[in-house]
């Protein structure tokens, strides 16, 4: 898929998947690049998984990608990380948040949540970032900033300039929230390069 | 200036720069953010939900014979409703610009089916305009106020799923004025009773005929020469997914296919050696091109089920190549993945009711809504689902055939404004007796929460009346008619007992605002004490999110739960509070 980048993310509905598409995209735009997204809607909410897509380079034609492509694949919830695996591509990067949302399919008994689910991500991803977003996100002053410590650490995995994405931030979050936006993104930006 | 717009966000801008007046249409994914864009220019453009696509349609059709510009927005099986004016507005014609947006869903991503709306252009006799991208899906919406202008007629603007909920670059314009003239008395022209309707239908023929040559010649169509060994047709998103996959192709890209560009697709046909239709469901161009004596490929190859995705066309390519493509398959791990269906959200009103129903042995006549979701496991209470309002017209068809059972039909507020209405009216002119749930949960809430006529809230956000569905079950004679909260659960099950075991029809409004819309009824999170507990489980089978069953013990997720308790009314020991 010629010289587009791709980053796909994924989790449950309520985990903020949409807000961090748009900081994404706005990055990618700051920075010149021809930008496509796509988001699930509708039925595919109420507490089911939610995806959404970003596309950059220098001319973007499909809002979709083939499976292998993504070079970083960001997901909110483990178990989601899983799901969407094969549409990393080969040597990208997986960002995944330790943290698990058990689906009704699991509470009311017909299915159940994967057991060492820190083997099979290891196994699934050579190239692994995988930390507790929330603690995180709490250090720099509040919970509700998981999505973009997962956004920081998801930009190491791309080759946007800093200064973009801190632009991008600021363009996106209501000014109450940038101080603990900006800290929670520095945050996720260190858990990756460390 | 250019910013990043979904296809609904771009037609929204297309509306306002167009200089449309009146804008109207009822919600239906994926076209819903259509309308609720529109809203930000209501100083410019009056915009307004429906009860029902039917009525959008005439109140857009009443607009555009003033000569005001107008749009009427709806999802695929919307224009199914509003066919009827549709096809007459045809005749009609057009006096100021008319187009009507609609929003198929190839995948049924939210829908009941994935019918191709193109083919009502046809049968309409009137023009289609396909976008495939944000950028066009403006542009597209502003030509086809002109073409409804010059040519008179009603246009239709088809979008997918992955075009209106796709974001892409826009560039931004200033809107234009269009001043309507006022309505101007012509009866030949606007009155189809035979005698003028004869002559009007034979106006469509000769604007269909007008039209050819300007398709053929419009900058909505053209061809992009390359590679001529094969040449490629696209049109929507299904044109992106082959400039990634075939780079090297010829492609003719149709923004405006009906009236087929006859002309073009002759000069495209001869110039390629070998010539692929790419479209997404139905043979809309394909057959057509056939029927013009063009030999070509296309569903022999292209799926005619289901939506495209560049892997579906990498696949169709190696397929014509006669190669083997390795299948990217999900990771083995992900098979042994616990499915997360959508569900009813924790403290959802809608969950009381079927959790209630499952206690009786009845046959559920189901609708569509956030309620539908009462179809699946653990609730399992939802016995059929047909079309908007059906949930009362099939209670009522059971009924009258002899069904045994006690037969309860169920639907949500907005769509028993939409369509419930008069299938209420049914069942008390022709006497039947079914019990009829109404889920008031005061909002249109599947769609992502818009008003609708019960709200007491207009699109504009005017204060307005709240109809009051009491008063529409008592004209339709119903007597018994009840409004109770179905959180009084023993209460509810004692009056759905006391129904069954009544000879007459019974309309039950339960009455529990979304609990996601309006915050008010949001309460602490319940405890389970682990003392009083006996894991008997009984309350997870309510399938409500907040509820876990880890390591042993029920626990509520406290930052789930919006403590609505009926998990707590179901839990025999009371170990929940
Ligand atoms: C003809 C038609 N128009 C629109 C839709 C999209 N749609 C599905 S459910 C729904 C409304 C549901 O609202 P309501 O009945 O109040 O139930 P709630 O979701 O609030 O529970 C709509 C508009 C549809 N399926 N069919
Ligand atoms: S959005 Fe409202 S009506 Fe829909 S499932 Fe959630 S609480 Fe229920
Ligand atoms: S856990 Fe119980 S009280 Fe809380 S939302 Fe679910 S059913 Fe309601």
């Amino acid at each position: 898929m010629n010289d587009c980048v791709s980053v796909f993310l994924t989790g449950v509905g309520g985990q903020g998947i949409l807000l961090a598409s748009e900081i994404i995209s706005n990055a990618a735009m700051l920075s010149g690049f021809d930008v496509k997204t796509n988001e699930v809607h509708g039925m595919a909410q109420r507490g089911g998984t939610v995806t959404a897509l970003v596309r950059y380079g220098p001319k973007v034609y499909s809002p979709l990608i083939c499976e292998g492509n993504a070079r970083v694949l960001c997901a909110f919830e483990m178990a989601e990380a899983i799901r969407a695996a094969h549409y990393l591509a080969p040597g990208g990067l997986a960002v995944v948040n330790q943290y698990r949302i058990i689906p009704v399919t699991v509470s009311s008994g017909s299915a159940v949540y994967p057991e060492n689910i820190k083997e099979t991500l290891r196994k699934c991803f050579p190239r692994l970032c995988y930390f507790d977003a929330t603690q995180k996100a709490i250090e720099a002053g509040t919970e509700k900033a998981a999505n973009v410590v997962l956004l920081g650490a998801t930009s190491v995995g791309l080759d946007l300039p800093e200064e973009t994405w801190l632009e991008a931030i600021r363009k996106t979050v209501k000014p109450k929230f940038l101080e603990v936006n900006l800290k929670a993104f520095a945050a996720g930006r260190a858990a990756a390069q460390s | 200036m250019k910013e990043l717009l979904s296809g609904n966000e771009a037609i929204a801008r297309g509306v306002y720069e167009a200089g449309v007046r009146v804008a109207v249409g009822y919600p239906g994914t994926p076209s819903t953010e259509i309308l609720e864009n529109v809203e930000q220019y209501k100083e410019h453009v009056y915009c307004e939900w429906s009860p029902n696509e039917k009525v959008a349609f005439e109140v857009a059709a009443g607009a555009c014979l003033t000569g005001a510009r107008s749009i009427v927005t709806m999802k695929h099986v919307g224009l199914n409703v509003a066919a009827d004016p549709l096809m007459t507005l045809t005749y009609v014609g057009a006096v100021g610009g008319i187009v009507a947006i609609v929003a198929d869903d190839p995948g049924m991503h939210s829908s009941q089916n994935e019918q191709d709306s193109r083919q009502y252009a046809r049968f309409a006799k009137i023009p289609l305009l396909e976008p495939s991208d944000s950028e066009e899906a403006r542009d597209f919406l502003v030509a086809g106020m002109d073409i409804s202008e010059k040519f008179k007629t009603p246009v239709i603007l088809r979008t997918t799923t992955r075009i209106s909920h796709s974001r892409s670059l826009v560039e931004l314009h200033e809107r234009v004025e269009h001043t309507p003239q006022g309505f101007k008395k012509d009866p030949p022209r606007f009155v189809p009773i035979p005698a003028w309707a004869r002559p009007m239908r034979v106006r469509v023929e000769e604007r269909l005929r007008a039209m050819i040559p300007e398709v053929s010649a419009s900058a909505l169509n053209r061809i992009e020469w390359a590679n001529k060994d094969l040449g490629i047709i696209a049109c929507g998103v299904a044109y992106q997914y082959v400039k990634e996959v075939f780079p090297e192709a010829s492609v003719l890209k149709l923004g405006w296919p009906y009236p087929y560009p006859d002309d073009l697709i002759r000069q495209f046909a001869a110039g390629v050696k070998r010539l692929l239709v790419v479209e997404e469901l139905d043979d809309f161009l394909e057959e057509h091109i056939k029927a013009l004596g063009i030999a070509c490929d296309g569903k022999n190859f292209v799926p005619n089920i289901g939506e495209l995705s560049p892997m579906a066309l990498r696949r169709i390519r190696a397929k014509m190549e006669g190669k083997e493509l390795p299948q990217v398959l999900p990771v083995e791990e992900a098979s042994k993945l616990p499915p997360r269906p959508p569900v009813l959200c924790p403290s959802c009103p809608h969950r009381a009711v079927f959790s209630a129903l499952g206690k009786f042995d009845v046959v559920v006549t189901g609708d569509i809504g956030c309620y539908s979701l009462g179809v699946a496991a653990p609730l399992n209470r939802m016995d059929t689902i047909l079309c908007m309002g059906a949930g009362i017209s099939m209670a009522h068809g059971m009924k009258i055939a002899g069904e045994k059972k006690r037969v309860v039909g169920i639907v949500g507020d907005s769509t028993f404004f939409h369509s419930g209405i008069t299938a209420l009216l049914d069942i008390g002119y022709n006497k039947s007796a079914p019990v009829i749930i109404i889920l008031d949960n005061r909002v249109t809430a599947m769609t992502g929460h818009q008003d609708n006529p019960g709200s007491g809230l207009t699109l504009m956000g005017e204060p307005t009346h709240e109809a009051s569905i009491e008063e529409f079950a008592r004209a339709c004679g119903i007597k018994r008619v009840f409004t109770v909260d179905p959180l009084k659960y023993d209460a509810f099950i004692e009056l759905l007992k006391n129904s069954f075991e009544t000879p007459e029809p019974t309309v039950i409004i339960s009455r529990s605002p979304c609990i996601v819309h309006d915050h008010s009824g949001l309460k602490p999170a319940l405890k389970v004490d682990p003392d009083v507990c006996r894991t008997c489980k009984l309350c997870l089978k309510i399938g409500c999110p907040a509820l876990e069953f880890t390591e042993g013990h029920v626990r509520i997720n406290n930052l789930l739960c919006g403590g609505c308790s009926l998990c707590g009314q179901i839990c025999p020991f009371d170990a929940i509070s």
